[in-house]
């Protein structure tokens, strides 16, 4: 057990633990924060793995703004703020099924790299990160920026209400005044 | 430093992803257990590019093995899936938020799935 091993360890079952408390809680606001914790726990590990532009990105993404999204639209739906009794179906078979998934694949990565100790890789740079990022992976990049401008664009025409193929909205919807002259129903 | 630990720990979380897309009825902890999911794969994958280009290193004569040797390109995959993530929810929120404000509900098991002849839907 090196130090490495024991900050695994330690930072595993913090997320681990957090991770079970996002999927368990009956508070819906709780249920985001502990995933904020899980999250952070995940971006320690990266950093013990060496991925440091990972953990650093895991930050900014997941927690900064993944999150927040999150907790905004826990909000924007008027959730509860003590807790709730249906947020659960019944646990049985999702039990099985979870702990099917989850114990399955332990056993078979248990069973792929046994207790084998690997050498303690190099913490990567942002440089070698970009390299690779911008030489090998250039096309996947491409198409990823062009799936994030669509995201966007999806994003924005579902949560408009004057857009799109719907029926006219009434009158009172925000900022159809104007709209319902360009966008004939 | 073993690699099991990270490996299980992704492949519990992975599990904990599952039971909370199953059991969870409120479309929002849906997603929160789909970036718990999401999160796990980016695990096993950076920890995969620790431990595997470290094994594939003493392999010789392999092209797939050699050109990336040097620098993450599990961390690359990581970054990549992180940005579909983010894609992910923020499609997902919009859809969420729309539903709400069409049926004022989240649970995605009462989501109609055939729309009724009289119920128009409005934005």
């Amino acid at each position: 057990m090196t130090v490495a091993d024991i900050l695994l360890l330690a930072l595993g079952a913090v997320a681990v633990g957090a991770g079970a408390l996002v999927v368990s809680s009956t508070h819906l606001v709780r249920s985001g924060l502990y995933l904020v914790v899980s999250l952070g726990a995940i971006a320690g590990l990266y950093l013990v793995l060496g991925a440091e532009l990972v953990a650093w990105v895991q930050v900014l993404v997941y927690v900064g703004a993944v999150v927040v999204l999150l907790l905004f639209a826990v909000m924007l739906t008027r959730a509860p703020i003590g807790p709730s009794t249906d947020l659960d179906r019944p646990p049985g078979p999702s039990a099985l099924i979870g702990a099917g998934v989850g114990l399955g694949l332990a056993a078979l990565f248990v069973d792929a790299f046994r207790w084998i100790e690997f050498p303690r890789a190099d913490p990567g740079t942002a440089e070698q990160v970009g390299r690779e990022v911008f030489g090998t992976w250039v096309l996947p990049f491409e198409v990823l920026s062009i799936l994030l401008l669509s995201a966007l664009v999806g994003a924005i025409v579902l949560s408009r209400p004057d857009l799109g193929a719907r029926p006219a909205p009434p009158a009172a919807e925000e900022g159809s005044g104007e709209q319902e002259a360009e966008v004939p129903a | 430093m073993h690699v099991t630990i990270p490996y299980v720990v992704g492949a519990l979380l992975f599990g904990l992803g599952v039971y909370g897309v199953v059991r969870r009825r409120n479309a929002i902890l849906v997603l929160m257990a789909v970036e718990l999911m999401l999160n796990a794969v980016n695990l096993i994958l950076v920890t995969a590019d620790v431990s595997l280009r470290s094994a594939l290193r003493a392999v010789p004569g392999e092209a797939w093995a050699t050109p990336n040797s040097q620098a993450g390109s599990g961390g690359v995959f990581a970054l990549f899936v992180i940005v579909l993530a983010a894609a992910e929810v923020g499609v997902g929120l919009a859809i969420v938020l729309q539903y709400y404000r069409m049926r004022k509900a989240v649970a995605i098991d009462e989501v109609p799935l055939a729309e009724a002849e009289n119920e128009q839907v409005r934005g």
